[in-house]
């Protein structure tokens, strides 16, 4: 067995085990100017190598002829950041429920073709070719997306009690990384199961209760504000999500916005 | 606050919340399931002859006589409704609309994992049953497209109409589309008035299926039975 291995290392025609690929992938100068896709092809994918990786080797190869990288977003590389993502063969961060990152080859064959495009919403502008700007979930963030506590020495855990149900569903919905998935997934690009998340994670803690329904109306409020779509409860969010949010989170929401407006709260301009 | 970016347009603000919106649908639409509830009861008293459905007929346009003027109750649940169709209407083109802007440019592919294809036709389905209720008012109800005529009576436009093979089949696929909408707006109008969690998902939406079948398969009976000559 030894020997077989070593001398299939040292055979360059078996080495060419990796898979060829045909990418057609969409490129964009800047948000100025209108995208096309591009095909490309990409050999000797090892099937072990993350997506990102697989792009990587494309942008190698592109620097050496001399024609512009890809460019695409991407940072901890380890499923947790919310950093990367992309439209691979019609679907948010491809055919595994998982972070594009985490994504590997194996989920594909040899001769395959992959169509990669960014996430398409009026709010996430492309920046450049597969790089879109989702400062608009930063700013459904800021419009009430926090708890507003005094800082300082870290509080002794015992003094606020939490049901371990209600901890578990609050960190079931605060694994949500903001990757934007929902968005791209949805056919009205709503971000209404990102923002159910936020509002469901603070919600259930007795720490989010005194901001509770201003948090709603005002991160509702901007949500509408970016020109996200509504939400049809369609459930292809909580599909692509890959920390899988359930739909769920969205129902407390829809009862914690109504619930709200009854008791008056109203969005600041 | 309004942030610009380089060459993108300041997206068109919604005036009124998206949720306020989804919950006039979702309203509007119980309200008009629970009218579907008592036509479709109603139509099976074609069952019991044609005395008595023109007598029912006749009867909802004599409730409270000789107290109340004539019609009193059929125009308070014709301005119920006519007001939830509109309320129906302006939300879902206004979200229609809304989603549109959300996505200007299309993907080149995209694939569904999720979705059915009852909420995929919700909005197109929507308004072939929105063009079928005008035809079928004018049909059945005022009788000026009724082969018969409208100087017949309610029993005899019933026959008539499910006589012809054409009538009958526009009939049978609105119905079904609006079986459709009614699959996924039960469970979508659940989710929007935020009654729906984890544990009753598959209740809701299993309601949601043996309601909107027995529901249309208590319309469709009717022009079956005519096609079958049990009732003529």
């Amino acid at each position: 067995m030894t020997a077989s291995m070593q001398s299939s290392v040292g055979n360059p025609a078996d080495e060419k085990r990796g898979m060829n690929l045909t990418l057609r992938i969409w490129r964009q100068k800047d948000p100025s100017v209108k995208g096309k896709m591009v095909t490309y092809k990409v050999t000797d994918i090892s099937p072990d190598m993350s997506f990102l990786e697989m792009l990587d080797v494309l942008n190698e190869q592109l620097i050496l002829q001399g024609d512009d990288p890809v460019a695409f977003d991407h940072d901890c590389r380890e499923g947790i950041c919310g950093m990367c993502g992309l439209m691979i063969n019609g679907q948010a961060h491809g055919p595994q429920q998982t972070t594009t990152c985490q994504l590997h080859m194996r989920s594909f064959s040899d001769g395959d073709s992959i169509d990669i495009e960014p996430w398409r919403a009026s709010p996430f502008p492309v920046i450049k070719d597969l790089a879109v700007d989702r400062r608009a979930f930063d700013r459904i963030i800021q419009a009430g997306g926090y708890i507003s506590v005094p800082t300082g020495t870290a509080p002794e855990a015992h003094a606020t009690p939490v049901p371990k149900a209600d901890a578990d569903a609050a960190f079931d919905a605060a694994t949500c990384i903001g990757c934007g998935a929902c968005v791209a997934a949805c056919p009205n690009a709503s971000s209404m199961l990102f923002t159910a998340a936020k509002v469901t994670h603070l919600g259930l803690l007795p720490q989010g209760q005194p901001e509770r329904n201003d948090r709603v109306v005002n991160m509702i409020a901007q949500q509408d504000r970016e020109g996200f779509g509504g939400c049809t409860n369609i459930g292809e969010c909580s599909a692509a999500c890959p920390k899988g949010i359930s739909m769920e989170t969205i129902s407390r929401l829809n009862h914690d916005l109504l619930g709200a407006l009854r008791a008056g709260a109203r969005p600041k301009s | 606050m309004t942030v610009t970016h380089a060459g993108r347009r300041t997206p068109k603000v919604a005036k009124t919340n998206s949720i306020v919106k989804k919950a006039v649908m979702a309203v509007s639409g119980i309200v008009m399931v629970l009218y579907l509830i008592a036509h479709m009861i109603g139509n099976l008293k074609v069952f019991t002859g044609r005395e008595s459905f023109n007598h029912y007929s006749e009867w909802i346009r004599t409730i409270g006589s000789p107290a109340l003027p004539h019609q009193t109750a059929l125009t308070i649940i014709r301005a119920i409704l006519l007001i939830a169709v509109i309320a129906h209407f302006w939300a879902a083109v206004s979200l229609w609309r809304q989603a549109k802007r959300a996505r200007p440019e299309r993907y080149v592919t995209k694939k569904a994992v999720a979705q059915s294809y009852a909420s995929r036709t919700m909005r197109w389905g929507g308004v072939i049953v929105l063009l079928f209720i005008v035809y079928h008012i004018l049909d059945l109800t005022m009788g000026v497209v009724n082969p018969d005529g409208n100087d017949s009576t309610p029993y005899d436009r019933l026959v008539a109409s499910f006589s012809n093979p054409f009538i009958t089949a526009f009939y049978v696929i609105s119905l079904v589309l609006l079986g459709m909408h009614l699959r996924h707006g039960i469970w979508s109008a659940t989710q929007t008035l935020g009654q729906s969690n984890r544990r009753r998902e598959r209740t809701v939406n299993a309601f949601a299926i043996a309601f909107s079948t027995i529901l249309i398969a208590g319309f469709l009976i009717v022009p079956f039975s005519v096609l079958t000559g049990l009732v003529d």
